[in-house]
C-alpha cells in the first residue's frame, strides 16, 4: 500500500483502484462467462475501464478512441455476430482443442505470474529516455502532440495502415461472399453420407441439375453414383476394401 | 499525479495473463477472440504507461496503430466465424432451407 | 488556421519513394485490380487478372533489383524518418518476395480456372500479403514489423479459407487466424516491454541505446525479447509454436498453402534475422541458448513427426517445420557468416515448397480434397513431367548434391560449426537425414513401385479424361468406365489394404490423366531451373547473398 501512497493523491488512488478493479472483474468476465453475449458486455466493462486510466495517464485522446473504436464499434460487430448467428447457435462453435493446450495455458499463467510480481516490486527501470519526443510539452495538448508524431516520426506506420484497411474490406468482402453455385444440395460435406442415404437421393438430386452444374463431390464419390446406375454391382467398394 | 507505473503494469500483465489462459482455455472461437482483444488492451496500457514514465509519445502513437490492427483483425475474424458458421448451415441444417432462398 | 500555416506546424519528413517503390507497386497493383474487377463491365476471364499480377510483380521484382543497385552503388540508407532501413539485407528479401509472387502467380491461374474462382480477390490478397512481407523485411522499428507482420498475415488467414466449398478450409482458416492473432498480442505486448526497457521502437535506437548504456536490471528487456520470439516463433512455424501448421497446410487450397509456407518464411525471417541479429545483438549471449534449444526441437519434432504422416500435405508442413530449425540455425550462430547462409536457406526454400505445392494441386486435380502419399505411387509412368518436377524438389529438400538445397544446407551447417555449436551442428545433420527418408520415400514411390494395374489405367484413361470444364460423362461413352476403375480399385485394394477413402483416390488418380496448365508449367520451370541451375553453378547466388548486408 505504501506504492499507492508514495507519490499519489487520495482522488488519483481510488480512480486508480475503481478502474482497475472494474479491469480486472472485466476480464475475468469475459473468460468465465458461459454466455457469449456475457462475455462481450463484460469486455466492454473492461474497456472502460482502461479508458478512464487512459485518461489518468494523460492520454486523453486515446481515452477518447478508446471508447469511440473499441467500445462502440468492435464490441457493436462482436454482439452483431453473436445475435446474427443466434445466441444458442454462437455456443456450439467451438475451435479443435490443440493437444496440450491447457498445459501450456498453465505453464503461460505461471510465467506470467513471475512477470507480475516482477514488474509489481518496480525493479523495471533501465535508464532509458525518451527518443520519439517528449509527451508534456508545455500547455500543448495531448492531441496536438500525438498528431505531430503520426505525422513525423511514425509517418510511414501511419501510411501502411491504409493496406490493412483495405484487407480488413477486401477480406470481409471475400468471406461474406456467397459461392456461386448452390451449396446446400451440390455440396455435402460428408462424403460417405451420400453413399449411406441411398441412391435414389443420388438420383433425384441430379435430376434438377444440369451436368455443369454438378458437383465436385458427385465426381469424386462416383462409387455413390455408380450404384444408383442399374446393372452395377451397390457395394464393390466396400466389399474391394474388405478383402 | 497518478499511483506509481508499477501498478499500472502489473494490472496490464494480470489483463494479459487472463486474456492469454482464456484463450487457451475457453472453446467457444468469439470469446477467444474476446480474449485477444483483452491482451491487445493489456499491451495498449503497458505502452501508455511506459510513454507516460519515459516522458515519450512514441507509446501513445503505437497504441494508435494497435487499435487500428485490432479493427482490421477482428473485421476479417468475425468474417471467418460467419463464413464457417454459413458452411455448416449448409451442412447439416436440412431444415432451414426456405431460408437460403 | 490556412494550409501553408498547418504545414509550417507540422514538419514531415521527406518521403523516398525509390524506396518503397516495391511496396507501393505491390499495394497499387491490388488496388488495380480490385478497381478492374469492379469496374468492367462482364466478368473477366481469370487469365486477365493473372496476367495483371504477373506484370505487377515481375515490375516489383525489376523495382526491386533497381534499389540493389541503388544500395551496391551508393550503400545502405534509413528511409522515412528512419522507419525503414534499404540494405542490402532488406532489398534481397524484398527481390525474393518479389520472385515469390511471380510464382504464385503463375501456380494459382490453373488453380483458380479450374476451381472456377471468379474475380481479382485472390490475386489482390496475395499482392497485398507479399507488400506486408516486404515491409517487414525492411523495418527499422518495431511498429513497422508488427503492421507489416499484420499486413502478411490478415490476407494468408482469409486464403487459407478461400475454398468454399470444403468445410475444412474454413477450419484451417479459423485455427490460422486464433492462433496468428493470439501470436501478435504476444508480440504486441513483447514490443511494448522492449519499448519500456529501451525507451524506443526503433531498432536502430534500440541497438545504440544497449551499445551505450549498461542496463540496472535487463530483466524487462529480456522478457519482451521472449515475447517477441514467441511471436516470430509462431509466424516462422518453430517447435514449440507450430501447432498449427499441419492443419492450415492441410486444410488450405493447396496454391494458397505454397504461397502462404513462402511468404510467412520470407517475411518472418527476414525480420527475426534483423531484430536478433542487428539490433539484440548485445544480448546474443542471452538469446543464442534459447535459440539453440528451440532449432534442436524445431529440426527433430519436424522430421521424426514427418515420417509417420500419409498426405503428402502434412507431410511437406512437417517437412517445413524441419527447414524452419535450419534456417535458425544460421540465426542461432549470430555471426555474419550465419546470417548470410540463413538468407541463403531461405531464398532456396521459398523456391522448393512453391514448387512442391504446385506439383501437389496439380496432381490432387479437381476438388483439392485429399493428398495421400499413396496417390503418388507410379506417377512417373503417368506424368513424367510432373514427376520429374516434384522429384527434383524433394531431392533438393532432402539435400541431395547438385541441388541449392545441399548447399543451403552445407551453409548453414557450417556457420554452426564455426560459431561451435558442435551438437547443433550434429542434431542438424541427422535431422536432415531423417526428413531426407520421408522426402525421398515419396521419389521412390512414384519411380520405384509398380503402378496399380497401369495397363486398365491407361485403357480408362480416355474415357475419363476430362477436359476444361467439369462434364460427367454420359452413360453411353463411359460405358466401359466404370468396370475398369472398378477392376482398378480391387486390384489396388488387394495391393495396399488401405482404407476405402485412400484406394478412391489412388484408383482415380490412376485413370485420370493431369491436365498442366501452361503457366503452372512456367512457374515449375522457374522453381525447377532455379534449384538446378544455382545447384550446379552456385556462384551468382553466392555473390549476391554475400552483397546482402545489413545496415548496421
Amino acid at each position: 500500500m505504501h506504492l499507492f501512497l508514495a507519490s499519489a493523491t487520495l482522488p488519483d488512488t481510488i480512480t486508480f483502484a475503481i478502474a482497475a478493479a472494474i479491469c480486472i472483474v472485466g476480464s475475468l468476465g469475459v473468460v468465465v462467462s458461459t454466455h457469449p453475449v456475457h462475455s462481450a458486455l463484460m469486455l466492454v466493462m473492461t474497456l472502460f475501464g482502461v479508458a478512464v486510466l487512459f485518461v489518468e495517464e494523460n492520454a486523453q485522446f486515446l481515452a477518447a478512441v478508446q471508447v469511440i473504436v473499441y467500445a462502440g464499434a468492435i464490441v457493436v460487430l462482436f454482439l452483431f455476430v453473436i445475435m446474427l448467428l443466434g445466441v444458442d447457435r454462437a455456443e456450439s462453435i467451438a475451435a479443435d482443442p490443440l493437444r496440450g493446450q491447457r498445459l501450456t495455458a498453465l505453464l503461460l499463467g505461471l510465467l506470467v505470474l513471475a512477470e507480475v510480481v516482477l514488474l509489481g516490486r518496480g525493479r523495471w527501470p533501465t535508464g532509458a529516455h525518451s527518443t520519439a519526443g517528449a509527451l508534456n510539452q508545455g500547455t500543448k495538448p495531448n492531441v496536438n502532440v500525438l498528431g505531430t508524431s503520426i505525422f513525423t516520426t511514425f509517418l510511414l506506420p501511419f501510411e501502411i495502415t491504409s493496406a490493412l484497411l483495405v484487407i480488413a474490406i477486401v477480406g470481409a468482402v471475400v468471406l461474406a461472399r456467397r459461392p456461386r453455385r448452390p451449396v446446400g444440395g451440390a455440396s455435402s460435406p460428408i462424403p460417405s453420407a451420400k453413399g449411406l442415404t441411398g441412391p435414389p437421393e443420388a438420383e433425384g438430386d441430379d435430376t434438377d441439375r444440369g451436368p455443369l452444374q454438378m458437383g465436385v463431390e458427385d465426381l469424386e464419390d462416383s462409387d455413390g453414383l455408380e450404384a444408383g446406375r442399374p446393372g452395377v454391382p451397390a457395394t464393390h467398394g466396400q466389399e474391394g476394401s474388405k478383402s | 499525479m497518478t499511483v506509481s507505473a508499477a501498478w499500472y503494469l502489473t494490472l496490464a500483465a494480470a489483463m494479459f495473463s487472463i486474456g492469454a489462459i482464456g484463450l487457451l482455455v475457453r472453446r467457444n472461437v468469439l470469446v477467444m477472440f474476446m480474449c485477444v482483444e483483452l491482451m491487445l488492451n493489456a499491451a495498449n496500457l503497458t505502452f501508455v504507461t511506459f510513454a507516460r514514465e519515459l516522458n515519450d509519445v512514441g507509446g501513445q502513437a503505437v497504441v494508435f496503430f494497435v487499435l487500428v490492427v485490432a479493427a482490421a483483425e477482428v473485421v476479417v475474424g468475425l468474417g471467418i466465424i460467419v463464413a464457417i458458421y454459413r458452411r455448416r448451415l449448409g451442412a447439416t441444417a436440412d431444415d432451414i432451407h426456405v431460408l437460403k432462398g | 488556421m490556412t494550409y501553408s500555416s498547418l504545414l509550417a506546424v507540422i514538419q514531415t519528413p521527406h518521403i523516398d519513394y525509390t524506396a518503397i517503390l516495391p511496396e507501393l507497386i505491390c499495394i497499387g497493383g491490388a488496388l488495380a485490380l480490385l478497381l478492374t474487377g469492379a469496374l468492367a463491365v462482364r466478368q473477366l476471364p481469370t487469365v486477365v487478372y493473372t496476367a495483371m499480377t504477373v506484370a505487377i510483380s515481375v515490375a516489383a521484382v525489376v523495382s526491386s533489383l533497381v534499389l540493389w543497385h541503388i544500395v551496391q552503388l551508393h550503400g545502405a540508407f534509413a528511409a522515412i524518418a528512419k522507419s525503414l532501413a534499404i540494405d542490402g539485407f532488406s532489398v534481397a528479401f524484398v527481390l525474393l518476395a518479389s520472385c515469390v509472387l511471380v510464382v504464385a502467380a503463375l501456380a494459382a491461374d490453373g488453380f483458380l480456372r479450374r476451381e472456377e474462382v471468379a474475380g481479382p480477390e485472390y490475386y489482390a490478397l496475395a499482392l497485398l500479403s507479399a507488400s506486408g512481407a516486404m515491409f517487414m523485411a525492411s523495418a527499422n522499428d518495431l511498429i513497422v514489423i508488427f503492421l507489416g507482420l499484420e499486413i502478411m498475415s490478415i490476407p494468408l488467414y482469409i486464403l487459407a479459407g478461400f475454398d468454399h466449398r470444403r468445410q475444412e478450409s474454413g477450419e484451417a482458416s479459423m485455427k490460422y487466424f486464433v492462433l496468428g492473432a493470439f501470436s501478435s498480442a504476444i508480440f504486441v505486448y513483447g514490443i511494448a516491454l522492449t519499448y519500456g526497457a529501451t525507451g524506443s521502437t526503433n531498432l536502430a535506437e534500440i541497438a545504440s541505446f544497449l551499445a551505450n548504456n549498461v542496463l540496472t536490471s535487463n530483466a524487462l528487456l529480456l522478457a519482451g525479447l521472449g515475447l517477441l520470439l514467441v511471436g516470430f516463433g509462431f509466424k516462422i512455424a518453430a517447435v514449440p509454436f507450430h501447432m498449427w501448421t499441419p492443419d492450415v497446410y492441410e486444410g488450405a487450397p493447396t496454391p494458397a498453402t505454397g504461397f502462404m509456407a513462402a511468404i510467412a518464411k520470407v517475411g518472418g525471417f527476414a525480420a527475426l534475422l534483423r531484430v536478433f541479429y542487428s539490433s539484440f545483438h548485445t544480448l546474443a549471449i542471452d538469446w543464442q541458448p534459447v535459440l539453440f534449444v528451440m532449432a534442436i526441437l524445431t529440426l527433430l519434432t519436424g522430421a521424426i513427426l514427418g515420417l509417420v504422416q500419409r498426405d503428402i500435405k502434412r507431410m511437406l508442413a512437417y517437412s517445413s517445420i524441419n527447414h524452419a530449425g535450419f534456417v535458425l540455425l544460421g540465426l542461432q550462430a549470430a555471426t555474419a557468416s550465419g546470417v548470410s547462409a540463413s538468407l541463403y536457406y531461405v531464398f532456396v526454400y521459398a523456391f522448393l515448397v512453391l514448387g512442391s505445392f504446385t506439383v501437389i494441386e496439380l496432381v490432387g486435380k479437381r476438388g483439392d480434397r485429399a493428398h495421400p502419399i499413396e496417390g503418388y505411387r507410379g506417377l512417373a509412368r503417368r506424368e513424367p513431367f510432373l514427376a520429374l518436377c516434384l522429384a527434383l524438389l524433394l531431392l533438393a529438400q532432402a539435400g541431395a548434391p547438385f541441388t541449392t538445397g545441399f548447399l543451403a544446407k552445407l551453409y548453414v551447417v557450417e556457420a554452426a560449426v564455426q560459431a561451435h555449436s558442435y551438437a547443433l551442428a550434429v542434431t542438424a545433420m541427422l535431422a536432415g537425414a531423417i526428413a531426407a527418408d520421408f522426402e525421398l520415400r515419396v521419389v521412390f514411390l512414384m519411380y520405384g513401385a509398380s503402378a496399380p494395374a497401369p495397363a486398365e489405367a491407361t485403357d480408362a484413361a480416355p474415357a475419363f479424361s476430362i477436359e476444361g470444364s467439369l462434364a460427367v460423362p454420359d452413360p453411353v461413352s463411359s460405358a466401359p468406365a466404370p468396370g475398369a476403375s472398378t477392376g482398378t480399385l480391387a486390384s489396388a485394394a488387394v495391393m495396399t489394404g488401405h482404407d476405402l477413402a485412400t484406394v478412391t483416390v489412388a484408383g482415380a488418380a490412376a485413370s485420370e490423366r493431369v491436365e498442366v496448365p501452361l503457366l503452372a508449367r512456367a512457374a515449375l520451370v522457374l522453381t525447377c531451373g532455379f534449384t538446378v541451375v544455382l545447384g550446379i553453378w552456385p556462384a551468382p547466388l553466392f555473390a549476391f547473398v554475400h552483397a546482402a548486408r545489413l545496415l548496421f
